[in-house]
């Protein structure tokens, strides 16, 4: 397989490795220490790090700013980059901006609505959702051309990817979203946190019926639980989040002090049996606030060490 | 129609509690029929106002009028020999009627009445929803006659997000999400497939983004 972009995810995706990536949350300031430690926990690890875009709409050090500290750290960051937030100009600038950087990975979402951050008050912009967006970048990357048929200096490099969620509703359009998303230039996915392994593996079949497997890299989303009331709250409270029963009891069982720990079991769990399903081509752990946990979970599902690729 | 909700009558009375005679004018169109500003609402607000300055002490004209438009030349031209008996007017038309007003009486204050809302339906007695937001290039062709611009709460042309659940929007549960809406549609006009055409970037530019817009058919000017 042939690599389009300078990516050491694509690369490691491409030389048949399940690959890693994790997620570091930017901090609610200017200390852009913190982001640096995170990474330092994870970063042995995992092949890429997600940095977070104002995620859940609060704001915080921009995505931008963070991708480039881990670059400059020697580190492969993942650019996630929503649409709530910027339009078309600004997205293209900061795609350069990245690009500038040698930021190879880029993540198009449309982004959590405003009304559940800090700013509630707030415009979106949405100038283009997230299916356009990846159409934009593949757009600079491939034709080296902006938008307005401009010629880019020096187009950018990005392996492009995408979220995708099977939990959603409704339930059947949810792998011709996938189809759609990989149509709009898609090259990896990184799905919504699993906890429904059976709903997971009956999208992915119904990806892999129709081939999309081939043509997108899936990377399974995970993230582990650090208590009854975390799951409880997942289940209840966030929208498109599908925690089944069985796993919130399973936490509750536990005694509190020990919920951590049978978090951290399922998390493992999951990922030796999702390692098994046709299509999934690696994970993304999103330990929230619990990055110290990553190097756990992927050495004791065997996903350690981490390939080296040129 | 244009739905417009009333004002809370403290922000009104502060906009007109230094004046002395103050018209209330409503409006016989979309006002009317949203029960914000039409002939019935001009009578409460007007005896409201009256009972409140009467009660503060302060004499105060209060008088009701309400035009078959106020979007309209014409209509707006039938109070013109009598406006200048007032130090004040407090328009129960949308936006539109309140400019047009202002703009024809130049020295006259006009102070709203109403907030416009949006373009929507009367789904029952006293609910109102939206249903367009006027971006001027129509895409309903496309998505099954359910508009994504005014009805999802991402304006996704591509959607649903990850957010839909049970058929509702991620922001609130009382919410259609429009995306269930368009794909139970295209399923029931047999083209769920057209689902998977994506739908280009939208041109802005006959929406908000272009500046203030106008229609000009000179087939029609007389």
């Amino acid at each position: 397989m042939n690599c389009k972009t300078p990516s050491k995810l694509e690369k490691i995706l491409a030389a048949g490795h399940l690959a890693v990536t994790s997620e570091c949350g930017p901090p609610r300031g200017s200390n852009i220490e913190h982001i640096v430690h995170k990474a330092g926990l994870i970063k042995d690890h995992v092949d890429a790090i997600n940095i977070t875009d104002n995620q859940t709409s609060v704001t915080r050090l921009c995505s931008l700013a963070a991708c480039i500290k881990l670059k400059l750290m020697g580190l492969e960051p993942v650019l996630q980059m929503v649409t709530r937030d910027r339009n078309r100009i600004a997205l293209q600038s900061d795609i350069l901006g990245a690009a500038a950087f040698d930021i190879f990975n880029m993540l198009c979402l449309s982004g959590d609505h405003q009304s559940f951050g800090d700013c509630a008050q707030g415009q979106n912009v949405h100038d283009l959702d997230s299916m356009q967006l990846l159409q934009t970048v593949r757009h600079m990357r491939d034709e080296g051309k902006f938008l307005g048929g401009g010629d880019i200096d020096r187009p950018p490099k990005m392996f492009v990817g995408a979220a995708a969620n099977p939990f959603a509703d409704p339930f059947e359009i949810r792998v011709p979203r996938l189809a759609k998303k990989v149509a709009a230039g898609a090259e990896f996915i990184q799905t919504q946190c699993i906890y429904n392994l059976d709903k997971f593996e009956l999208w992915m079949k119904m990806a892999c019926d129709r081939g999309l497997h081939e043509k997108v890299c899936i990377l399974a989303g995970l993230t582990p639980l650090k208590s009854a009331g975390m799951a409880k709250y997942m289940k209840n409270r966030v929208p498109g989040m599908d925690v089944p029963d069985d796993v919130v009891k399973r936490m509750a069982a536990a005694p509190k002090e020990k919920q951590p720990e049978e978090g951290i079991k399922i998390c493992i769990e999951s990922i030796q049996r999702l390692k098994e399903v046709e299509g999934v081509r690696g994970f993304h752990i999103m330990a929230i606030e619990w990055e110290e946990k990553v190097p756990e979970i992927v050495e004791k599902t065997g996903l350690y060490p981490r390939p080296k690729v040129d | 129609m244009i739905v417009a909700d009333k004002k809370p009558i403290e922000e009104i009375i502060k906009e007109i509690e230094s004046y002395n005679k103050v018209l209330i004018l409503g409006c016989n169109e979309c006002v009317t029929v949203c029960e914000a500003g039409g002939k019935k609402e001009v009578g409460i607000l007007a005896s409201a106002l009256r009972m409140y300055f009467l009660n503060q002490g302060k004499e105060m004209k209060i008088d009701e009028v309400t035009l078959e438009r106020q979007c309209d030349h014409e209509y707006l031209e039938e109070i013109r020999d009598r406006v200048d008996k007032y130090d004040a007017v407090v328009s129960l038309a949308c936006g539109v009627g309140v400019q047009f007003m202002a703009e024809k009486y130049q020295t006259l204050p006009v102070y709203p009445g109403v907030n416009t809302c949006f373009l929507g339906v009367t789904e029952k007695r006293g609910l109102w929803t939206e249903r367009c937001q006027a971006c001027g290039k129509c895409i309903l062709a496309k998505t099954a006659g359910i508009c994504p611009v005014s009805r999802c709460a991402k304006r996704l042309l591509n959607g649903p997000c990850g957010g839909s659940t049970k058929g509702k929007c991620e922001i609130s549960k009382e919410l259609d999400c429009a995306w269930q809406l368009i794909v139970d549609r295209l399923k029931a006009l047999g083209k769920i497939d057209d689902y998977e055409k994506i739908i280009p970037l939208k041109d802005w530019s006959t929406d908000r983004a272009g500046g203030p817009r106008k229609v000009a058919r000179e087939d029609v000017q007389l």
